[in-house]
């Protein structure tokens, strides 16, 4: 199922602040689209329109191109899956997962044979087939995010709308439910909307990230696009560690302000500039200038830590273990050549494309 | 090191103790005694009086209808006040506890004033031959304010802890309001309402104050239990008015045990 979002303006109540201000978003159908950013940015906030929680907006939203508002929640087929999981305490994990099949008009109600079938059905495809009669006080975290799941999928919805679903969960549990979920999506063609705010979990499990901010939509992008040309400063920062360095664009070449950077050509006009880069595309260049490095505990996915001591501040940036031995020497210059460039928060037009291919392995920094 | 504390804890369980007994079980026994001093079958025929059987009767009708009212009242407005945030929230739940503050001759009092012969609309329900005030709608209307808080009172704690979030679950599984009220929330608040209709029960029954002022005191007609003691007592019928207070004395303490039988289940339910 697709969704299509135009210019929705959501207030808070008794506040004139906008939770949502302004946001436009098309999901295709089949899609798996994470929402990511801070909290605060209106991620939930969004999810819970989609799924037809709270009151008014202004703007419209379409689910397969009709409007949802009025219609009978089994219409909708919408499948939502909350942060807690808010399973009934009271019902076994059998009744939570048929709860959305025992509550239809009796016309539409499967028998208690067919309902017993999709259960059973339901709790294979959760890999817990023992657990029917089992209270949710019995589960561990993982157990019941895979309930809430498979009572969300027990109407066989065509959009899923999860919030922050692994948030409770343990790291390792986590990353496995993760694919489960990815496989689950792919499986039955689900259309699929995650809220988190882990980038890290956005990026293995979606296709395509909207990353927000103060309510309104700042990048919608592939993850290697949000990487490669993030649209504003925030989006590089949210997306990992991230290296300031200031300075200005002269007769074609990047300057920085300190004079241990080197400068780098750029295709942008004249003026001052930001350039962002991760640390572990920043290099050391032998007698480029007056840095020192001084190697600390430590590293990311089979990089070491540096700290770079530079005219004013000391930066700290990831190399391969054999460019270790450019620690302790002086007259270090800091190529940041790979750097994004950003003038008044927006891109540089004419930056350098980033570099395909990298040498290094692509890490991302948590 | 552990030695005086732990026999001051002795001590102060021992006083503890002492004063439940003497404040608490004392009398209820001594009730007993007294009601069973001539013989439990004089304790008996006192019960089958006329006007015995018609306290009671008023007593247990009166509680019935109050504790249906007040338990379809109580979910409401608990249920209004613990999830939803609006203008005089603070005031409601205010209003709600004012039956347990304010004296309940004062709740009476209202009653008659609006009710009674001189009251505001004495006239209007004279000339269509309405009573209220010294007939059974007024006792009723004063145990219903009475017993009011109750189950609201205990479902609100719940209800604020269970939050919204599993009925909005039901509601995107496409239940209903009601259908989410009679299948989610009030299940899983069944303890805490089982708890407060308990507690309007044993309130209602009790009720001395309030069904005094409106009720006039007419034996076999508008007597409940506790103002037929009274009447019983005056009249220096002891047996009588013992044996009925033995009476409310055991319902008041099946009450009590049954509800802290249900906490009991309740605490190791949530645990």
């Amino acid at each position: 199922m697709s969704v299509q979002i135009q210019s929705l303006t959501r207030r808070a109540p008794n506040a004139s602040r906008k939770m949502l201000d302004g946001v436009s978003l098309t999901i295709e159908d089949g899609a798996f689209v994470a929402l990511v950013g801070p909290s605060g940015a209106g991620k939930t906030t969004l999810l819970r329109t989609i799924a037809g929680l709270d009151g008014p907006y202004e703007g419209t939203v379409l689910v397969d191109g009709q409007v949802l508002a009025g219609r009978p929640m089994r219409e909708r087929r919408i499948g939502f899956v909350f942060q807690n999981y808010a399973l009934f305490r009271h019902m076994t994990v059998a009744r939570n997962i048929s709860f959305g099949l025992d509550v239809l008009p009796r016309g539409e109600r499967p028998d208690r044979g067919a309902i017993a079938a999709r259960v059973a059905e339901l709790l294979e495809l959760i890999q817990l087939p023992t657990l029917g009669g089992a209270y949710p006080d019995q589960l561990s975290g993982g157990q019941r995010q895979r309930v809430a799941l498979a009572r969300a999928l027990a109407t066989k919805p065509g959009l899923l709308l999860l919030d922050e679903p692994f948030g409770a969960l343990d790291p390792i549990v986590r990353r496995q439910i993760r694919r489960w979920l990815r496989g689950l999506h792919d499986q039955l063609g689900l259309t699929t909307v995650l809220v988190t705010h882990d980038h890290d979990e956005a990026l293995e499990v979606a296709d395509r990230l909207v990353v927000m901010q103060n309510g309104r939509i700042v990048q919608e992008a592939a993850a290697e696009t949000l990487d490669a040309a993030p649209a504003t400063p925030f989006v590089m920062e949210f997306l990992g560690e991230a290296l300031e360095f200031a300075g200005r664009v002269a007769h074609g070449r990047f300057l920085p302000d300190d004079p241990n950077v080197l400068s780098f050509a750029v295709g942008a006009g004249d003026g001052p500039a930001t350039a962002y880069l991760r640390p572990h595309e920043a290099r050391l260049v032998a007698g480029g200038g007056a840095a020192r490095a001084i190697p600390l505990t430590g590293g990311q996915g089979g990089l070491r830590r540096l700290a770079v001591a530079l005219g004013t501040r000391e930066v700290e940036i990831l190399v391969l273990p054999e460019r270790l031995g450019q620690a302790g020497t002086e007259g270090l210059g800091l190529d940041i050549g790979r750097a994004r460039l950003f003038r008044d928060g927006a891109p540089l037009a004419g930056a350098p494309p980033v570099v395909t291919g990298q040498e290094l392995p692509r890490v991302t920094v948590g | 090191m552990g030695g005086p504390s732990r026999r001051g804890n002795a001590v102060l369980v021992a006083a503890t103790y002492l004063t439940v007994l003497a404040v608490l079980v004392l009398p209820v026994l001594l009730v007993m005694v007294e009601a069973l001093r001539t013989g439990i079958m004089a304790a008996w025929r006192s019960l089958l009086d006329p006007d015995a059987l018609s306290a009671i009767r008023l007593t247990l009708v009166v509680t019935l209808v109050a504790t249906l009212v007040n338990t379809a009242g109580g979910i409401m407005a608990a249920w209004l006040v613990t999830k939803y945030r609006f203008r005089g929230r603070g005031a409601l739940v205010a209003l709600i506890e004012l039956p347990i503050s304010v004296s309940p001759v004062i709740a009476g009092l209202v009653w008659l004033l609006l009710f009674g012969r001189q009251g505001w609309w004495g006239d209007w329900l004279d000339r269509h031959n309405i009573q209220i005030a010294f007939a059974t709608p007024g006792i009723l209307l004063a145990t219903l304010f009475v017993t009011f808080p109750y189950v609201a009172r205990t479902l609100m704690p719940f209800m604020e802890q269970q939050g919204r979030e599993a009925e909005e679950a039901a509601f995107l599984l496409g239940a209903g309001f009601w259908r989410t009220l009679w299948r989610v929330t009030l299940p899983d608040a069944r303890w805490a309402l089982l708890s407060g209709i308990l507690l309007t029960t044993a309130r209602g029954i009790g009720e001395f104050g309030a069904v005094s002022v409106v009720s006039g005191h007419i034996p076999g007609l508008t007597e409940t239990m506790p103002l037929h003691i009274e009447t019983l007592y005056n009249g220096y019928q002891t047996v009588a008015a013992f044996t009925m207070a033995a009476l409310l004395a055991l319902i008041a303490m099946a009450t009590v045990l049954l509800r802290s039988f249900l906490e009991h289940d309740f605490r190791k339910a949530s645990s």
